[in-house]
């Protein structure tokens, strides 16, 4: 076996990383939102829970948060309606395609966010790709104002932004149903589609899980979407997080609602453990 | 000599029974790679036909191309007047037992064998008797809440046997289905399978390497090698009376015996006796049990002795192996009921009706 002082000089760097660049911001965060900002724009560091109580009080922060959450679940759904067949096509119909197709849907993931965030906005916006071609083929008269600067454009960028995010685990996991299992399946007279409800998908689910898990954290905490596509009705949670560090200079009340929304990821993920254990049977 | 030639021979037919399943020129290649070549077999209704081979001869894909999941490259298949080839696996009225079971890890036991019926729509209280009686007949009612990982391997053996056959199907196929099980229990299920199979009537496919199983439980064997049947016979038909070398060496022990037979009389090695054969090279199995230690008392007309030196002595129990030098080259192996002492100097004989003729079997690519 390895020597101790082996494991110390090996597990020591990550252990001081961890130490410095998580657990102690996070500690920081934690203080933070005890405190205060005096009007003279100084921290205050006396202890209370005055921002908890405004973050419920202000109907623009709680509202906020449910709007992202809501944003984040469609984001999540159309993600699955999209990564899952993709992911069930390559598993089990695309043969000897299936590496190629699956770089071409990993390649995505390497061009910047930036990239595609503005690639959405020359699309959506009112003189963009897509209005432009509307007018074109006379179907509407007047650019579709609702295409960009919306909830819309931020789901649609998102979506497109975290569906392979949602696809990686489903596919993993759909490479993992034993063949053999569909072919028994099959044996005892279940057509395609029954072997579908009942054997596929069920042993998916785990990944499934894991793919909502991604799309929906991912999407939640997202805030260049917002910022860039999203206008005033599309603001989300993290883009008033952005300006209580910046411009508000309101750095304890930033921390508070960043606080719950760690306890709300935490807890989601914690949920979504405990689901993808209950549905694997290896 | 072709697998249809040989299907069609005389008492290695279905034994007069109607036949079920009729495999007609069946081939299959992957590639360049050619797994069978031109397949014909039939199974009779109620067989138990053991389709033996090493690894690599093609026997599971064989069994495959019956279930469904795979194509023939030619050939046919027919159930009754059915051309079953064509039809996709669910609509075979064949079900398998797999080699590693592939039972359902997220359904429990009763849910398993219910599988079948269930996606056939049979009505609720219908699929509740046949699931209950079939996890009777394989004797595990009691785990039938049980998921199938918490059950052990003969377990979830007899599941997947119960899930395969609550279906009623027309030809069970088993592909290997006890090689997962240690010896003790092997033979315990080798015993179980075969009567399951009289109680139920259902013609068996069963496909294994092992030459034992296969003599215990079938009706019939179909001897595969390199894609192409060697023999099907019975397995008393295929152990005294081998078609080929191959035959020969690979179901029980054998002594090959190489000579040359010239105006009736056959030479080999010190060896001699007639025989009335055509002039040229010949090639006989001889059965280590069939060779004796010579008595005094004659063994009839024509009985061929020979002396040798004994090198080596194995132990058996009931019997032992005894390795003989007959000089020239030639080394009987000797199978007696187990003597007592040690042997050295002795004289062998056996009834030349006992050397049986085979072909040769050529190596294949």
């Amino acid at each position: 076996m390895f020597s101790r002082a082996y494991k110390t000089t090996v597990t020591l760097p990550p252990l001081v990383w961890v130490t410095v660049f998580l657990l102690l911001p996070y500690l920081l965060m934690f203080c933070y939102s005890f405190w205060s900002v005096s009007p003279s724009q100084t921290i205050v560091h006396s202890w209370n829970l005055a921002n908890y109580g405004e973050l419920l009080r202000v109907n623009v922060y709680w509202q906020t948060l449910l709007r992202s959450m809501w944003i984040a679940a469609r984001v999540t759904l159309f993600s699955l309606l999209l990564a899952y067949p993709l992911a069930y096509f390559l598993s089990f119909c695309a043969g000897n395609k299936k590496d190629l197709l699956y770089q071409l849907v990993i390649i995505p993931l390497w061009v910047s966010y930036l990239v595609r965030a503005y690639a959405w906005k020359t699309i959506l916006g009112s003189d963009g790709v897509l209005n432009t071609l509307l007018q074109y083929v006379h179907i509407t008269k007047h650019p579709l104002e609702f295409l960009l600067y919306s909830p819309f454009a931020v789901v649609l960028t998102l979506t497109h932004i975290y569906t392979p995010f949602a696809f990686l685990p489903i596919y993993a996991a759909l490479e993992h149903v034993p063949r053999n299992l569909v072919e028994a399946s099959h044996d005892l007279g279940a057509t395609p589609g029954q072997t579908f409800w009942k054997v596929i998908l069920p042993l998916s689910i785990p990944g499934v899980v894991a793919g909502a898990t991604f799309a929906f954290v991912l999407s939640l905490g997202d805030f260049l979407a917002p910022l860039l596509l999203g206008g005033p009705s599309g603001i989300m949670i993290s883009n008033i997080v952005v300006s209580l560090f910046g411009a508000a200079y309101n750095w304890p009340l930033g921390a508070a609602i960043s606080l719950c929304m760690l306890l709300l990821v935490v807890g989601l993920l914690f949920f979504s453990e405990r689901l993808e254990k209950k549905w694997s049977f290896s | 000599m072709t697998g249809s030639e040989i299907a069609n021979k005389p008492g290695s037919d279905a034994a007069g029974r109607t036949p079920l399943l009729k495999i007609q020129k069946v081939a299959k290649s992957f590639g360049k790679n050619i797994v069978l070549r031109e397949i014909s077999l039939d199974v009779a209704e109620g067989e138990f036909l053991t389709i033996l081979g090493e690894s690599g001869s093609g026997k599971t894909t064989l069994l495959r191309i019956i279930a469904g999941f795979e194509t023939a490259s030619a050939g046919e298949v027919w159930m009754g007047e059915e051309r079953l080839d064509r039809q996709p696996p669910y609509r075979r009225r064949v079900n398998t037992v797999f080699q590693s079971y592939a039972l359902f890890p997220h359904l429990t036991v009763e849910q398993n064998v219910a599988y079948g019926l269930r996606v056939a729509k049979r009505p609720e209280t219908e699929i509740e008797s046949r699931v209950a009686e079939s996890l009777k007949k394989v004797k595990m009612s009691a785990h039938a809440k049980s998921k199938p990982s918490k059950i052990s391997g003969g377990q979830q053996q007899r599941v997947a046997l119960a899930r395969a056959l609550v279906n009623r199907p027309r030809l069970l196929l088993l592909d290997e289905p006890l090689s997962a099980l240690d010896a003790n229990l092997r033979r315990q299920m080798q015993v179980e399978l075969k009567s399951l199979q009289r109680e139920v009537g259902i013609s068996f496919i069963f496909v294994t390497h092992d030459q034992e199983e296969a003599m215990v439980m079938s009706d019939r064997i179909a001897l595969l090698r390199s894609g192409e049947l060697e023999q099907v016979a019975t397995p008393r038909e295929i152990y005294g009376r081998p078609s080929t070398a191959y035959a020969a060496q690979f179901i029980g022990h054998t002594n090959l015996l190489q000579g040359e037979v010239r105006a009736g009389v056959v030479r080999c090695a010190p060896l001699m006796w007639t025989a009335e054969l055509p002039d040229g090279p010949v090639l006989f199995s001889l059965r280590p049990e069939k060779v004796r230690l010579a008595t005094t008392n004659a063994c009839g007309a024509g009985c061929v002795r020979v002396r040798g030196k004994v090198r080596q002595q194995a132990f058996h129990g009931a019997t032992e192996l005894i390795r003989v030098e007959c000089g020239e080259g030639l080394v009987l192996v000797v199978r007696t009921p187990a003597s007592g002492g040690a042997l050295n100097d002795i004289e062998l004989e056996f009834s030349p009706e006992d050397a049986v003729l085979v072909r040769e079997s050529p190596e294949r690519i």
